[in-house]
């Protein structure tokens, strides 16, 4: 059977890359069988605002929702939700079902997602201990969020910097321990660690960097303080766990399918199995502008795989790939990040630190390939079309700042 | 509770039944009105929410913010009466609101 004319399409996994492949089948033509399967209770929903607005409570879980249910019936997709997959039998193209029978595939996109990495220490079991990726993680945490508590972070990337900032505001005493010798350091540069770490302090978060964490201590069963390498005893009701993701690969690697850190994907979202597609964060993906291939965890890499398989499956073109993009609200903060920083040689200042309104931009080779924008929206929009143009850009232009980034964009794509 | 009449860029209209305090965007993307991505929910991080607003319901859509202009700016067919669908809520006064959305948010 060639692309384009599959009858029955089953998407494994509820979350934004699994929410855009069904959206991009049904507008690509596809009326054949539509089915999702999803291990957890809740219609497909954004997971962004929970480390944000919707952890502090700022609307209903309604409008965390791509669709509402009725969408789902109007579009003829069948959802399986609370529903686990144990195995894939990819001789007979059908997936097990956890509680029981199968569902035949023409072609299968995994969009599986990730899970928390788990705290690897003493009392990581205790009541009061939190993961924060799912809307039932939040419903558990969201309630002991009372003003006055103190909360014990572990991992200052943006999980749990996005969670300080949302505590602090709801009045809660936050400490942040972090590991490595700066916050945000495995995904920006020394400049926005030092932004970020200075910001929340001032907002009367407690950083500690270069911080071990050596085990929870509990008592009746609930966690009541975490204790450092060094001994520091830090007193806690609530200790939430923020050291990152690991990709949902077990289903396809016991099937067989190629994996590293991640499924493996072409640049269709396709895995070595040419009816199996893998998309979001469980997927590890060329990515091509960069000359390099990984896994990204972000809502535009979702929809964009998302939007990339449903293409392949039916044949048509394939959608152009844009530039990675990310964003963290924290405090009155908006950063916009675009591209990606790794290896670059050069930053450029762009405005000043101090007026809470700035950007840095990571060159290599005199190419701009990544930025991070505080409050700049110009110099997030323009850098996305500068760091796919590959336009050498000559030292000073990008920190002249009495020329707008429209036109710094302008003339160096021209 | 707002009457919105959606516009599509080829003039085909539909009408919606909006409950206050949802966005535009909401409303648009919960009833697959067409034209419009909102790739990231609402956060005003995109820019791929850009809808055209009738002229008599500008000053009723409420003000910009600095943020959504400046993310405008950078959109594809810009006019006078652009907005952001993410950043206008929906209250009793955009009672019969006329929204175009255009062909594409790229």
């Amino acid at each position: 059977m060639s692309a384009g004319e599959a009858r029955s399409i089953v998407v494994v996994g509820a979350g934004q890359a699994a929410a855009q492949a069904l959206q991009s089948l049904r507008q690509g033509g596809f009326t054949g069988s539509l089915t999702l399967v999803g291990d957890e209770s809740a219609l497909p929903y954004q997971r962004p605002p929970l480390s944000k607005a919707y952890m502090k409570g700022e609307f209903e879980e309604e409008r965390l929702y791509f669709k509402p249910s009725a969408w789902y019936q109007e579009q003829k997709i069948e959802l399986l939700l609370g529903t686990r997959v144990p195995k894939i039998d990819r001789a007979g193209q059908q997936i097990h079902l956890g509680h029981g029978g199968h569902i035949a595939y023409d072609y299968l996109i995994l969009a599986t997602g990730s899970r928390p990495r788990p705290l690897p220490v003493r009392g990581a079991d205790l009541d009061g201990v939190h993961d924060l990726r799912t809307l039932a993680d939040v419903e558990r945490l969201s309630p002991r969020m009372v003003a006055g508590r103190r909360m014990v972070i572990i991992g200052a990337g943006y999980i749990g910097l996005e969670a300080a900032a949302v505590a602090r505001q709801m009045g809660l005493e936050v400490t942040v321990l972090e590991m490595a010798p700066r916050v945000l350091a495995r995904v920006t540069s020394p400049i926005l660690s030092e932004f970020y770490a200075a910001e929340h302090r001032r907002q009367g978060v407690t950083i500690l960097t270069g911080a071990q964490l050596s085990r929870l201590d509990g008592e009746n069963g609930s966690v009541t303080a975490a204790v450092l390498a060094d001994g520091t005893r830090l007193a806690a009701e609530i200790v939430l766990s923020a050291i990152g993701i690991l990709p949902n690969e077990e289903l396809a690697r016991k099937a067989g399918i190629a994996c590293f850190n991640g499924i493996l994907v072409d640049r269709d979202a396709r895995t070595s199995d040419p009816h199996v597609f893998a998309a979001g964060d469980c997927a590890s993906r060329p990515l091509v502008h960069f000359g390099r291939s990984g896994r990204l965890e972000s809502v535009h890499n979702a929809i964009e795989q998302g939007k990339l398989a449903a293409a392949a499956i039916l044949g048509l073109p394939r959608p152009a790939e844009d530039c990675p993009w990310f964003w963290s609200d924290q405090y009155d903060l908006k950063l916009q990040i675009a591209g990606l920083s790794q290896g670059y040689d050069t930053h450029v200042i762009r405005g000043d630190p101090a007026s809470r309104k700035f950007a840095v931009f990571y060159l290599k080779g005199g190419t701009l390939i990544a930025v991070d924008a505080v409050n700049s929206p110009p110099e997030f929009l323009a850098s996305k079309k500068l760091i796919m143009s590959g336009a050498k850009l000559a030292s000073g232009v990008l920190s002249d700042t009495s020329t707008p980034m429209k036109d710094i964009a302008a003339q160096a794509t021209a | 509770m707002a009457k919105i009449i959606f516009i599509n860029h080829d003039g085909t209209e539909r009408t919606i039944e909006a409950k206050n305090g949802m966005s535009v965007m909401e409303v648009a993307v919960n009833n697959s009105v067409p034209g419009i991505d909102a790739d990231c929910g609402g956060a005003c991080a995109c820019a791929t929410c850009h809808v055209y607003v009738d002229q008599a319901f500008l000053a009723k859509a409420g003000e910009q913010q600095e943020m959504e202009k400046s993310m405008l700016d950078f959109a594809e067919n810009v006019r006078p009466n652009s907005r952001l669908s993410c950043q206008i809520k929906v209250i009793d006064a955009l009672e019969g609101l006329r929204v175009t959305t255009p062909e594409s948010q790229h």
